[in-house]
């Protein structure tokens, strides 16, 4: 997408192509949790993929993992369409496409010890002679001491020890793909900070490519090589990470990054200044027509209502879904 | 004056903690219960079954001290042998139930769909049937014994079992822990049997427990009509039964047996009651 074509082809490890995921909500209706999505994902970057509570990116994820499969499109894993493989097959792939989630308690099992969960993964592959010795090194990997943790059970862990844990599980099976769902959102800041080096250390020490889904935009902006914007189920821009911050070109993207509590003043606060009263996000059980995000763009017109916005390039290196873009300071920028 | 302090800080932290005495004494006396069922024959008692005419109707006397009944057959050794039959319908029963239902329960939460419509409608039609009703109809055809009882009252007792277990199961389910083993490929069995079940035992363990206790008083409700263990066997159920046509003139007859009834299940109640409540508190806190 962004990158010129050459590279484009062979580096491209994951791929979502109009992913759409529903779920009925009785009564007949449907949430369009997430309403076709495209992505590429390319070996060894971390893609951050952010929006409010409720926009998708949770569903996203767990759509890329296949649980549970997507409504329709297709998600691309190393050249193998995920949404058309049978269960033996899909099952044969998932230890190349590890998940970790946002609650560290509830990722553990309560009554299992800590060696048990780390070392189950390989127990489902047949690899369980190879636990004593992954076991131990994978959870030396994590900063985690494995004599000190081997009779204990997560209740007897903080938060960010358990989510050493979680990432350990999710790495001893050596994945190419790692998928965080908000994996820090629920920690102490300084824990946040320790997590986010470690997943830094593992991305270098395991050769892994990153899909970072958060909500917390300092998160992202920290850890992200490129950035996916999500808005009600839909991709609203994408594109490096630091032009994106600097100069975000969707409306949307300059409200979110005018949110971050900052000393300085930030470019385009005042558009989103004014924005900031026009309440929630609309409900995806009923999203508006067109561009989904005119309800409480300050820029919208009767085009943005009739007109779905697609998502093109709309400066050099920038992709927004967007008619009317923020291209007087994106100009500045690029 | 340190020393007060501390006693009067700690106080109510230890207060916290105790055991209540009524946890040891519904213990104690569930043990004796249990260990005089198990070991009834090597125990110095009377033979139940054998009548002795000098004790017909006698009250307590040191050979027999709990009387004997109308037949003159020792109540005491009939209260200890009738508590394997009553603790044997309770426990069989509620085992097979619990182990039954507890599997269903856990494949219709976690598969959901078809699954779960078909076990929710057979479900539902088990908890409509009048339960006494059963009972007869399997007494009647089958005949009135052990094994029949057991299996009624297992059948009765299944649909409440998948309920529990169902409800549990959808919480558990919808844990990240159960989502990271489908993700590592984890088989739906599997994951049941190893991430679901540990969670799931302790609160069909608490249950199964309070429902022993009714099933007991549910096999002497039976006996009581003459639809349970058949005589000379004794039972709990059976020896109220048998003690009722003399009810007014010599009551002890009945009351023993009911009293040691009343006594067991009451102790089976409290202990599965607070057993439940311990462990909701756990799982609160989680």
């Amino acid at each position: 997408m962004a990158a010129p074509e050459a590279e484009a082809e062979c580096e491209v490890v994951l791929r979502l192509d109009d992913l759409v995921v529903e779920f009925p909500a009785g009564g007949g209706r449907t949430v369009h949790a997430v309403s076709g999505i495209s992505l590429e994902v390319r070996r060894g970057e971390t893609l951050g993929l952010v929006g409010e509570s409720g926009c998708g990116k949770s569903t996203t994820g767990r759509a890329i993992m296949q649980l549970p499969r997507p409504t329709s499109g297709s998600v691309t894993f190393e050249g193998r369409d995920l949404t058309t493989l049978s269960a033996a097959e899909l099952r044969a792939l998932r230890p190349k496409l590890q998940m970790i989630f946002q609650d560290p308690i509830s990722s553990l099992n309560p009554r299992r010890r800590i060696p048990d969960i780390v070392g189950d993964p390989l127990l489902v592959w047949g690899r369980g002679s190879e636990r004593a010795k992954l076991v131990p090194e994978v959870l030396t990997a994590v900063g985690l001491d494995p004599e000190q943790v081997a009779d204990r059970r997560p209740h007897q862990f903080s938060g960010g020890q358990c989510q050493r844990v979680s990432i350990a599980r999710a790495l001893v099976l050596d994945p190419e793909v790692l998928i965080c769902d908000e994996p820090v959102s629920a920690l102490d800041v300084s824990v946040q900070a320790q997590i986010l080096n470690l997943l830094e250390d593992m991305k270098r020490r395991y050769g892994l490519t990153l899909v970072f889904i958060a909500h917390d935009l300092g998160v992202v902006r920290n850890i992200s090589d490129r950035v996916a914007v999500m808005y009600l189920g839909k991709i609203c821009e994408l594109g490096p990470t630091e032009a994106l911050f600097d100069h975000p070109v969707h409306p949307y993207t300059r409200l979110l990054v005018s949110s971050i509590p900052s000393m300085e003043t930030v470019t385009g606060a005042d558009i989103a200044r004014a924005d900031r009263g026009r309440g929630e996000m609309p409900s995806p059980v009923n999203p508006p027509s067109g561009c989904r995000f005119r309800t409480r763009c300050p820029l919208a017109t009767e085009r943005c209502a009739a007109e779905e916005p697609l998502m093109r390039e709309v400066a050099p290196g920038r992709i927004a879904a967007c008619h009317h873009p923020v291209l007087a300071t994106a100009a500045e920028g690029v | 004056m340190p020393e007060t302090l501390a006693a009067t800080a700690a106080a109510p932290r230890i207060r916290l903690t105790r055991t209540p005495w009524g946890w040891w004494v519904a213990w104690t006396w569930l043990g004796a219960v249990v260990l005089a069922a198990v070991f009834a024959p090597l125990l110095p008692l009377w033979d139940p079954t054998i009548p002795d005419y000098r004790a017909v109707f006698s009250g307590i006397t040191p050979s027999h001290w709990l009387g004997g009944d109308t037949l003159g057959r020792d109540t005491f050794s009939r209260v200890v042998y009738g508590a394997r039959a009553s603790l044997l319908v309770g426990i069989c029963a509620v085992g097979i139930g619990a182990i039954v239902g507890g599997v269903l329960g856990m494949i219709a939460g976690y598969f959901g769909g078809r699954t779960e419509r078909v076990l929710a409608w057979v479900t539902d039609v088990v908890l409509a049937f009048p339960g006494l009703v059963l009972i007869i109809a399997i007494v009647a055809i089958l005949g009135a014994s052990l094994p029949h009882l057991i299996g009624g009252l297992a059948i009765l007792s299944v649909p409440t079992f998948i309920r529990l277990t169902r409800a549990t199961t959808l919480v558990v389910a919808q844990r990240e822990y159960v989502q990271a083993a489908r993700a590592y490929g984890c088989r739906p069995l599997r994951i049941i049997a190893k991430e679901i079940t540990p969670n799931v035992v302790l609160p069909v363990a608490a249950y199964a427990f309070i429902m022993i206790g009714t099933f007991i008083v549910v096999e002497g409700s039976l006996s009581f009509l003459g639809l349970g263990i058949p005589p000379p066997t004794p039972s709990w159920g059976g020896m109220i039964a048998g003690g009722r046509a003399e009810l007014l003139r010599y009551p002890h007859i009945s009351l023993f047996p009911a009293a040691v009834m009343f006594l067991t299940v009451l102790s089976i109640n409290y202990i599965g009651e607070r057993t439940r409540k311990q462990f909701e508190v756990k799982e609160s806190n989680l």
